[in-house]
């Protein structure tokens, strides 16, 4: 009896099972994902031409704001939480995951802290209105009532992703089969291992300063406030002492999945994979010391600006090892080129044109030009959709025939590529151009020399954002049936996943598996 | 098929009436890819560097692609090719990590130059001092009498679809600042608020705008011209309407304006004298509302409640003329999006805009309020 799920809703709601728990994250993520698209899509349809059209400036305010945030918090981070419940116990042999009650409470406070966040749209005074980043004072003295809504939510994300990275160290370091070493380990094992550290260190940096800024707005402290003594510099410091790590633990993972893909399609092993492992640890520690370069207008001192403009180039190294290998896995391998390696190989080449973009960004005195316009939205676009979204994307395609036992259709899985793939260059690309020609970004109406561009990019968003319905579609039709998946679903793939049945059953090595 | 358009797009620009506020500016370039070249010294330099490092990237990615798409070419299991089985080698990795590194060494010289240029604030010939406020900024030439707020100009109506936009749009302003050619000026940056920041491309100065903080920041215009620029950091709701408009122009008539300033200001407090019939301050006080108040409280006086509060049958537009001169005079305690306009308006203005939000929008209080009332109130406080 002890073998099966439950029947009806108590399946989802008690489940300790990390499948399970994997499932309801991915759903959610897909669901915040539409969300947050639908937010973009008001964003671009305002922006589709100069002059105000469809929404007043405060509300397209509140659009850039929940949009950032639901796709950061609500999208991405549970996606990458989900992939990794499902697949690192099936990887390292493990049969749960090492905390399965704290799993089932990790994910299912998710959806009271976005209710939370998303119910501050109906609140008087509206939403929060002040960028992803809530920069003080403009998110204290000058907030809309619901920050504090807005706090108590973000306070929830936090407590359910250092759960989740407690719960994913633990799993590692204590539950791999018998002679899988760290050094055998997946690198999707090692860049999540990693990620969950990033997670342990700054989330509660994130935690510390929404708490200042509640101290602040109903306590009377001035943490942040310079006529009380406090310093808004600060808050930016404290921010991106969290924000810069948040993006790598938005990239890492991604860095795992990619790097499973193309030796699975290039038939041939990953290039260099402990120079892999040791480029995820130094980008991680890297990501510690350069987190000012967000910050290189507020007026540092010049030997600050000179380190933190250093410190940034460096990464490139590592980076570049990455792409490297990646593409020395490709070289003289035997390709073929199903879904989950198109959407691979286009992140390699799409997350690296968002690096050459970063690399400039980093040049402190060229950032002075670049600096909140959309130059910088298109940095960081490129690297979280073709990165975290491509290869979350491609990792559902990729892990959907072992979690489902049907093949999904392969010629939908293209449509879907080549139009998300379009969509995404012709929305993101121009933004390059407006940026350097000088739109500050998180403006709700433009100047009339940026309007060709704009409504070039209003276009390619919304192609993007109906492409994801193919996916839907696509994800829908493979759970209901289809072609019968073999276990090894590819040839020859690499990985303890591949040696269990498809579907994968409800409990997997409950006695662990030998490992070569 | 871009130059096509862009040639396209250049025919039609001069077929259009050239713009009626200055011969000298050249318009904006439709379909524009790249940042402009500046007006001064370390703007270019900054427009070298950032085109030295993106043709780093390019050829970087040039050759990194080719490899790949050399690869997806020839690589493939459906063309019969076999694979081969090499996944290491320490001599190739050393490779790609240390050739990285003596590029971005390479790129890191000129960077530092820059910056070391960026940050000589020192020997400046003029200094003037910048306030952000919500939503416009405000202009002190220290050491001469002339203090001024520049506001967004472009019409409401343009905006909101009911008007051709103009030339200009959302780039122009009731008062540039004004900046004599060839003298080092040195920017003290500030705010009264939020954080906001002072961008202008052509001058490749940006900077915070931070309350509490001074920034500074320098430049040098070589050629007299328009630059225009706007806020670049999230300040609220019309964040994307405080536009930044420098007019450079030779010594001598920047002498011969800031004389005209310092003028104006002394009629300006002859002004306060004066005794005003209600028809001038309706007519003023409507200016200064359109000015000054229409942002948050809009033009019918509806407001956007609750953060901006109707004026539209207010209990302070229609209550005790003291609290309506207290709150438009020194802000609101509770609500600090309502700014103290005591040191920002003129006797005469406020007076004026006071009297137009009581007899206005349906508040038909019909009392007035002089100058001199205003001078009163703040010298009762003091």
């Amino acid at each position: 009896m002890a073998h099966g799920p439950q029947p009806g809703l108590s399946r989802w709601l008690y489940t300790t099972n990390h499948k399970d728990i994997g499932t309801m994250y991915l759903w959610f993520s897909f669901a915040m994902f539409l969300l947050g698209g639908c937010m973009a899509l008001v964003i671009r349809a305002e922006l589709f031409e100069p002059g105000l059209q469809i929404v007043q400036p405060e509300f397209f305010n509140q659009m850039t704001t929940m949009h950032g945030l639901i796709m950061v918090f609500g999208a991405v981070m549970p996606a990458f939480v989900g992939l990794a419940n499902w697949m690192i116990p099936m990887m390292i042999g493990a049969p749960d995951m090492a905390l399965p009650r704290m799993n089932n409470w990790s994910f299912w406070i998710l959806p009271f802290a976005f209710a939370m966040l998303v119910s501050t749209l109906f609140m008087d005074g509206g939403a929060p209105n002040f960028g992803w980043t809530f920069y003080a004072p403009l998110s204290t003295e000058y907030a809309p009532p619901s920050v504090t809504f807005f706090i108590f939510a973000i306070h929830i994300m936090g407590a359910s992703s250092i759960m989740g990275a407690i719960n994913i160290i633990a799993t590692i370091l204590n539950m791999r089969a018998p002679g899988m070493t760290l050094m055998k380990m997946p690198l999707f094992v090692w860049t999540w291992l990693i990620t969950a550290y990033l997670l342990i260190a700054v989330m509660p940096v994130l935690a510390g300063v929404v708490t200042m800024m509640l101290m602040d707005i109903h306590f009377g402290t001035s943490f942040f406030s310079a006529a009380g003594g406090g310093d808004p510099v600060l808050f930016q410091h404290v921010f991106w002492f969290f924000g810069h790590p948040e993006v790598y633990i938005m990239i890492l993972p991604a860095f795992g999945i990619v790097s499973a893909i193309i030796p699975t399609f290039a038939r041939k092993p990953l290039f260099g994979y402990s120079s892999m492992v040791y480029a995820t640890a130094s980008i991680a520690f890297l990501s510690f010391i350069v987190w000012a370069h967000h910050m290189f207008t507020v007026g540092m001192p010049i030997a600050g600006e000179l380190f933190f403009m250093y410190a940034t180039m460096l990464i490139a190294v590592p980076t570049g090892v990455k792409v490297f290998n990646w593409v020395t896995t490709m070289f003289r391998g035997s390709m073929t080129f199903e879904t989950p390696m198109l959407f691979a190989v286009a992140f390699v080449i799409l997350f690296t044109i968002g690096g050459f973009s970063g690399l400039m960004l980093s040049i402190a005195p060229a950032d002075f030009q670049y600096h909140d316009t959309y130059f910088v939205v298109a940095h960081f676009h490129y690297v979280l959709v073709p990165g975290a979204i491509f290869s979350i994307t491609a990792a559902v395609y990729y892990w959907l025939p072992k979690w489902t036992g049907n093949m999904y259709n392969e010629t939908m899985g293209k449509v879907h590529f080549w139009l998300s793939f379009i969509g995404l260059n012709v929305t993101f690309f121009p933004m390059h151009f407006v940026g350097l020609a000088g739109m500050p970004r998180r403006i709700p109406d433009y100047a009339l020399q940026f309007a060709d561009f704009n409504q070039i990019a209003s276009v390619g968003a919304f192609l993007f954002g109906a492409s994801q319905l193919v996916f839907l579609f696509n994800v829908i039709r493979t759970i209901q049936g289809g072609k019968k998946a073999t276990d090894e679903v590819w040839e020859n793939p690499e990985g303890l996943e591949w040696t269990v049945a498809s579907p994968a059953p409800y409990h997997t090595f409950s006695t662990p598996p030998a490992v070569r | 098929m871009l130059r096509g358009f862009n040639r396209l797009f250049a025919l039609v620009a001069t077929a259009l009436p050239a713009g009626s506020i200055v011969a000298e500016e050249k318009a904006p370039e439709r379909w524009g890819v790249n940042m402009p070249r500046g007006v001064t010294e370390v703007a270019q330099t900054t427009y070298d560097l950032h085109m030295l490092i993106f043709w780093i990237c390019v050829a970087i990615g040039v050759l990194v692609f080719s490899v790949m798409f050399y690869s997806m070419w020839r690589h493939r299991k459906s063309k019969g090719y076999k694979a081969a089985q090499f996944h290491e080698s320490t001599a190739v990795e050393l490779v790609w990590t240390i050739i990285p590194t003596v590029i971005l060494i390479l790129m890191a010289i000129p960077a530092t130059k820059t910056l070391y240029d960026i940050y000589d604030t020192e020997e400046a010939e003029l200094d003037i001092m910048i306030t952000g406020y919500q939503w416009k900024w405000k202009y002190d030439y220290l050491g001469a009498d002339v203090s001024f707020f520049s506001n967004l100009s472009t019409p409401r109506a343009q905006i909101d679809n009911q008007l051709p936009k103009g030339e200009s749009y959302l780039l122009e302003v009731d008062e540039p600042v004004v900046l004599p050619v060839g003298k080092k000026v040195r920017f003290l940056i500030t705010a009264n608020d939020v954080i906001h920041a002072w961008w202008v491309p052509d001058l490749a100065v940006k900077k915070d705008a931070i309350p509490g903080f001074i920034n500074e920041a320098w430049t040098r215009i070589d050629e007299p011209g328009i630059y225009r620029g706007q806020c670049a950091e999230l300040c609220g709701k019309d964040h994307g309407f405080m536009p930044i408009v420098v007019k450079a122009v030779p010594q001598a008539e920047y002498d011969q304006w800031l004389e005209q300033r310092a003028a104006e200001a002394a009629k300006m407090r002859e002004l306060t004298e004066k005794t005003f019939t209600f028809d001038e301050l309706i007519a003023r006080g409507k200016e200064v509302y359109d000015r000054n108040c229409v942002a948050c409280h809009q033009a019918n006086g509806q407001g956007v409640p609750p953060t901006f509060p109707a004026i539209a049958g207010s209990a302070i537009a229609t209550g005790p003329l003291a609290e309506h001169l207290s709150i438009v005079v020194d802000g609101s305690e509770k609500n600090p999006a309502m700014q103290a306009f005591g040191p920002q308006l003129s006797e005469a203005d406020i007076a004026a805009v006071i009297t137009y939000q009581r007899n206005a929008f349906g508040n038909d209080m019909g009392d007035t309020v002089q100058p001199i009332d205003i001078l009163n109130f703040k010298n009762n406080q003091q």
